[in-house]
């Protein structure tokens, strides 16, 4: 099933490209999603089924909808009009290339890659699914962790509508 | 080895996709027709064909025939896009259904997924996509108004949708769809506790929750269908037609076949859940375990009785879209965050307190 | 003046939503099972039932022109009709009857008496206007065709639809 890795993988990168190269940012928006269903697809081959799809679930099913409710409402005629300046695009290709050449040595000298990991289906063990494992890692020892990013996530959401309030007086 | 799973898949696909849900899709609009008729002490179609069953191939001849119009002002490529990802998602999601128990050694779900819900729930949400580029490729200000409105209503009630399932997935332990069904085969339906494990005082009290999950389910399938009385986003008296107003042909027939699809699929998610897949009640001809051998007409009578209760909510869902008015968009969304989020966190947690209690 | 419509308070009961829901149900439910189990019956198959005998004496339906009982032609091209007509459906090109026929005394007669029934609006202003009694809106109401000409009805057609009337001439006799 390589030639599915091959398909899936050019996809999320095609997706990427779009999102950089397109004018239009419903566009560029609709690049992104496909980019994330690539990337779901590519966790679900490596038998990451709840991370797959909660790859669709929350990132192309939430969140880039919200994105592309946004961007519907904005005027995006002016951003077609915008032009790339130079120095921007010649920035932008050198720390593209710097940051590949740092992954590249990183890759390199680490020890990833040097022997083959174990399936997670057998990992986890017959009998439990990684939905089991992932959920029970969650509510045993990252119980405490879970909990902040929970608070901290309601204090993002209090101070939003905090913000938003003011602005209407 | 691998040849014979993607052979088995591919005919699975076409047997359960394409022979039986895309023409059960065109018999619901007949359906539809008919009930809505007889509801109003018409006749409806019944000219071509025996009882008018025909009339779905007239139909289907008539939108492939009408001139396919597309406007000046439309952006054309996503507007030729948003059809087809309506239609898609709402059909994706037959993979993770389990049609029937087994026949001839083969399980009849076409990928046995471990995250069954979830993979339902993240592909439907991405027919969300298709209404959104509808209503802003449309470039009009009905079309863009229904892609709005349809967009907010779907986020909104896919919370409590996703939510109102918790309780029950708490109560199997389990999201594989085809270990749900064998469950409630042995141990009676969620909703019909009446054999088995289910007909104890904690299969009773756990049937309260349950109860309280199905109506937060259906109002909200209601809701993500775009189904009467939630159809604000095509609601013809305030929007025209809403995002498909620029659509002709056969691109509004895929919008029309889409919200069909989805109600099925919609259906058939609740028939797996709630009331028992393919099982008959009271545990009749239920296989030992998800992996025991079945005979082959018991694997068909199986496939029958999902398909049966399908249909039976697919009337259901017509029924209730000729008896009750549409809700004021206002009265929607208070609904949706009000009413039925909080109810569902609710009961979340008196379902979490009811299995520590009996346990 | 605005009027404060009271909302009535609803119980809790009601505030549910769903026995109203069960309640409409029975409704719709009691009508469907009526009109399937052929209990109750509305409308007709149209082609295959008709109502013609039911059509009442005032129903108008295409007009048409009638001969009387000594088989004359009652119209006699006054065109008071082609002027009150609505849409302008009614054209008649009116000739002169030559002294040696039977009927000089009449002096006139329509040449070409054409109704356009895509136009004919079915007002009955015609059958009122006539002097003579020579047009009457009569009881046909499918009328149809395949091209914008089989759709003018000309004066054979009219003939034809119309028939033999026989009584008398002046309309409002009892006016008089």
């Amino acid at each position: 099933m390589t030639f599915l890795f091959y398909i899936f993988a050019a996809l999320a990168l095609i997706g990427g490209i779009g999102v950089v190269v397109n004018r239009n940012p419903v566009s560029a928006a609709f690049a992104m999603i496909v980019s994330f269903l690539g990337l779901a697809a590519l966790f679900i081959q490596l038998d990451a089924y709840l991370v797959g799809i909660l790859q669709i679930l929350v990132y192309a099913g939430a969140i880039m909808v919200l994105f592309v409710f946004i961007i519907m409402l904005l005027d995006v005629e002016e951003e077609e009009k915008r032009r790339f300046p130079i120095i921007g695009i010649t920035s932008s290709f050198g720390v593209a290339i710097a940051f590949t050449l740092l992954v590249s040595v990183i890759l390199k000298r680490s020890e990833i890659g040097a022997k083959p990991l174990p399936k997670l289906a057998e990992v986890s063990g017959p009998g439990s699914s990684d939905v089991h494992r992932i959920g029970e890692m969650l509510f045993s020892q990252y119980w405490f962790p879970i909990q902040i990013v929970g608070v901290l996530l309601l204090v993002a959401t209090v101070g939003v509508i905090v913000l938003s309030k003011k602005e209407l007086r | 080895m691998e040849w014979q799973i993607i052979i088995a898949a591919t005919i699975k696909i076409i047997v359960f996709v394409f022979l039986t849900t895309l023409p059960l899709v065109a018999m619901s609009v007949w359906a539809e027709r008919r009930v809505s008729a007889a509801i109003q002490d018409r006749v409806g179609p019944n000219r071509v064909g025996p009882f008018g069953l025909l009339q779905a191939v007239a139909d289907g001849i008539k939108f492939l025939l009408k001139e396919d119009f597309t406007p000046n002002h439309v952006r054309k490529g996503y507007f030729w896009l948003a059809p087809a990802l309506v239609m898609v998602p709402a059909l994706m999601t037959c993979a993770v259904l389990p049609f029937g128990s087994k026949l001839f050694g083969e399980k009849m779900v076409i990928a046995d997924l471990d995250v069954g819900p979830l993979f339902v729930f993240a592909v439907a949400s991405l027919s969300v996509y298709g209404i959104v580029l509808a209503g802003w490729a449309s470039n009009s200000k009905y079309p863009f108004l229904g892609g709005v409105r349809s967009t907010s209503q779907m986020i909104s009630y896919e919370i409590s949708l996703g939510l109102s399932i918790v309780p029950l997935l708490m109560i199997y332990g389990e999201l594989n769809l085809g270990s749900i069904v064998q469950y409630q085969a042995e141990n009676g339906w969620a909703l019909l506790p009446l054999w088995g494990e289910g007909l104890s005082a904690k299969g009773w009290i756990l049937a309260v929750p349950v109860f309280v999950s199905f109506i937060i389910f259906m109002t909200s399938m209601f809701a993500e269908t775009n189904r009467l009385p939630f159809d604000l986003p095509e609601c013809e008296t305030e929007l025209v037609a809403g995002y498909h107003t620029e659509y002709s042909s056969m691109k509004f027939a895929l919008f029309f076949l889409g919200e069909y699809a989805a109600m099925i699929i919609g259906s058939g998610l609740a028939v797996t859940l709630f009331l028992g897949g393919w099982s008959l009640p009271f545990g009749w001809l239920t296989p030992e375990s998800t992996e025991a051998a079945v005979p082959w007409w018991h694997g068909l009578i199986h496939i029958g009785t999902f398909f049966a209760k399908v249909i039976g909510l697919i009337l259901f869902f017509i029924v209730i879209r000729w008896t009750l008015p549409r809700f004021r968009y206002d009265q929607l969304m208070r609904l949706g965050w009000v009413f039925f989020f909080e109810i569902a966190l609710f009961n979340v947690v008196l379902t979490a307190l009811l299995l520590w209690w009996l346990s | 003046m605005a009027i404060v419509v009271k909302r009535p308070k609803l119980k809790l009961w009601e505030q549910l939503y769903l026995p109203a829901i069960a309640k409409g149900m029975r409704v719709t439910l009691g009508h469907f099972f009526k009109i399937v189990s052929g209990k109750k019956k509305v409308t007709m198959q149209y082609p295959e039932e008709k109502w013609d005998e039911h059509l009442p004496e005032h129903y108008r339906g295409a007009p048409a022109l009638v001969t009387d009982e000594q088989d004359r032609e009652r119209c006699v091209a006054c065109q008071l009709c082609e002027f009150i007509c609505p849409p302008r459906a009614i054209t008649i090109k009116p000739e002169e009857i030559p002294s040696d026929d039977q009927w000089a005394k009449v002096e006139k007669r329509p040449k070409a008496f054409d109704i356009d029934m895509i136009r004919c609006i079915y007002c009955g202003l015609c059958e009122e206007v006539c002097p003579e009694q020579a047009i009457f809106l009569r009881k046909d109401y499918a009328i149809t065709g395949t091209s914008r000409e089989e759709m003018v009805h000309d004066k054979e057609k009219l003939y034809e639809i119309g028939g033999v009337r026989v009584g008398l001439v002046n309309k409002w006799n009892e006016l008089k």
